[in-house]
């Protein structure tokens, strides 16, 4: 069994490390959009593991062991050691001279061209401690999966040395905005292999991934005001599912499809209102005259949590699913806003605002243990991996609206900020791809 | 000049019209109360009133011709950080505003309402909604018919200005009334 060793805690320093190391020449993608891994604070234990050069990679046109190795290392229980040399997943290792690395594990594979245009990707996975051979597998993929490939193995490492499931091969949404010019974008969890959803020359904000991850709801200002869209990811068709008088916003699904909670100021004032997927069957399940928004589902889909200033500033409340008199949550500090759910429901992230400092924050439900994860001010739209480890947010640095995850301790943090690109409202999509 | 009774009733009007949207809460609570001066940004000369006519003469209005812009009467009202409180130097945009639509009934406007950057994308889109319909019910209350105005929001997603400091914030505080 392979052990996450005890590591001499490092001194308190930041360290950027470019996640894999690359020929310019190796990606076809024209956005090269790439986490990049900063890990602050005192080092927590992490698995030390090689990954080798996969086998004729550079053929395949992906860098397969370098999408692998930036993973394992974005999810923060991942240390990659020097993995020179030329290895593939038929390798006898020399377990003396990994362990001589500092690799409590190695992982080594191969691309290889098959006679219909697919690739053949094969890993292999050993535990160096125990000097055993724990497996692996062989994808026949077209060129154009050969990222999601990659994703693949690292998942399968991931789960087999964690035990948990492995979220990089699942896809966020994100909203782009250049100049006037404003694109939803679908890529894998490491910000890579994009493709547009939306272009527009107006606002797009609230993305919401359907739990079948086969549709995507969001809000766009194309029309002149706030309306509710719901797609289809895969064929692009759309249509208007809340298009009331005054502002439609803040879709959100419940966990089984069938509704969606949407905000609504037909009535006056922003309230909270549920709807089919279509649209029909419109029913209001908030009763004040203040605002009430940003709602979002329990993942028992039995309760929804919203925010709400009928208390004088914006608080976190809970109701049930069928409205009722809702219960408030957050109670430290006088502004506190956009509620999301772990996929086990004990925790609530937020981003609680203290003086001028917008910051992502979690609540322990049942414990009441409050955390801050991020070291910036500017903090947006969390929203959490559907394995529950990981939290992608929106941020500002240097300027510009950026993408961050973090572990759930705050320890592990990785940016995504290309030039000239602003980011914003990023959401994680679901397992199941 | 202004009229003592004219400022005594507009102040009323206001306090009705926001009884309507629940209480005015302040939803910071260590924001300053901002004195309401004189801002040229905002406060327009009032449109023209009815000029001495004779006993006899007839004033026509055209429809068709309705211009905010060449009668003089502003299009945009600017709010205090967290509040949609209407402040008394823009009470000629609205009753200019208010004027213009009781007197052509199919003349339709929208309101859109805005904030600053500061702070989450819904919450603010919801914050600027209210401004917008705080603006809409006072121009409703003026002579206007509910069916000729619509109140919508834009949040922070359309700043009028870029920077990042409080002038900057002022500025895109705001909502705007626009012909449809």
């Amino acid at each position: 069994m392979v052990r996450a060793p005890e590591i001499s805690p490092h001194s308190p320093r930041r360290r950027h490390l470019l996640a894999g190391v690359f020929a310019a020449g190796a990606f076809p993608s024209a956005l090269r959009a790439q986490f990049r891994v900063e890990i602050s604070g005192v080092g927590g234990t992490q698995l030390p593991v090689g990954i080798t050069k996969f086998r004729e990679e550079d053929k395949s046109g992906q860098a397969l062991s370098g999408i692998v190795r930036a993973d394992l290392e974005r999810s923060g229980i991942f240390r990659i050691v020097d993995s020179s040399g030329d290895f593939d997943e038929n390798a006898r290792p020399n377990y003396g001279d990994w362990r001589g690395r500092g690799a409590d594990a190695l992982v080594a594979g191969s691309a290889a061209r098959l006679a219909d245009g697919r690739f053949d990707v094969r890993y292999k996975l050993w535990d160096v401690v125990k000097g055993q051979d724990l497996g692996g597998q062989a994808l026949a993929v077209v060129s154009a999966d050969l990222r999601l490939a990659a994703h693949r193995i690292a998942d399968a490492v991931y789960e087999k040395l964690t035990g948990d499931k492995g979220v990089f091969s699942t896809r966020i949404a994100y909203v782009t905005r250049v100049a006037n010019r404003y694109t939803l974008r679908i890529t894998d969890a490491d910000g890579e292999g994009g493709q547009a959803a939306l272009n527009s020359t107006q606002p797009i904000i609230s993305p919401a991934w359907s739990p079948d991850g086969k549709s995507i709801a969001y809000v766009s200002f194309e029309s002149g005001k706030a309306v509710v869209w719901a797609q289809d990811v895969g064929s692009g068709e759309r249509r208007a599912i809340a298009n009331f008088r005054g502002s439609n916003s803040a879709p959100a699904w419940s966990p089984d499809g069938k509704t969606l909670a949407v905000t609504l100021s037909r009535d006056g004032t922003s309230q909270i209102y549920l709807m089919d997927p279509n649209g029909g069957n419109l029913r209001r399940i908030t009763q004040s005259t203040a605002i009430d928004t940003e709602p979002t589902f329990t993942p028992d889909g039995k309760s929804i949590y919203f925010v709400s200033d009928r208390g004088g500033s914006p608080q976190i409340y809970r109701v049930g699913a069928g409205g009722g008199n809702p219960e408030r949550v957050t109670f430290t500090g006088g502004y506190n806003i956009s509620p999301a759910l772990s996929p086990d429901g004990r925790t609530l992230a937020y981003v609680n605002r203290n003086g001028s400092e917008f910051k992502v924050t979690t609540l322990d439900l049942a414990g009441g243990t409050i955390r801050t994860l991020s070291d910036t001010v500017d903090d947006e739209s969390p929203s959490f991996a559907p394995n529950g480890k990981l939290i992608i947010y929106a941020t500002r640095a240097q300027g510009r609206d950026v993408l961050m995850t973090t572990t759930l301790d705050g320890r592990i943090r990785a940016r995504l900020a290309p030039a000239g690109v602003d980011y914003r409202e990023p959401i994680w999509g679901p397992f199941g791809r | 000049m202004t009229h003592p009774l004219r400022l005594t009733l507009f102040a009323a009007l206001i306090g009705v019209g926001l009884a309507g949207c629940g209480s005015s809460v302040k939803l910071d609570e260590g924001a300053p109360v901002v004195d309401a001066k004189p801002n040229a940004a905002g406060a327009n000369a009032n449109a023209n009133r009815g000029a001495n006519t004779g006993q006899s003469s007839v004033t026509t209005v055209d429809a068709s011709k309705i211009d905010a812009a060449a009668a003089g009467v502003g299009r945009v009202v600017y709010f205090d950080f967290d509040s949609y409180v209407l402040k008394d130097e823009f009470r000629p945009v609205i009753e200019g505003n208010a004027r213009m639509l009781s007197s052509a009934k199919t003349k339709k406007m929208v309101v859109e309402g805005h904030t600053d950057e500061r702070g989450g994308r819904e919450y603010n889109l919801a914050l600027g909604q209210r401004r917008a319909e705080a603006v809409v019910k006072s121009l409703v209350l003026l002579g206007a018919a509910d069916n000729q105005l619509e109140a919508v929001s834009f949040g922070k997603e359309r700043p009028v200005t870029d920077g990042h400091d409080e002038s900057a914030w002022a500025k895109n505080r705001r909502a705007e009334l626009k012909d449809r």
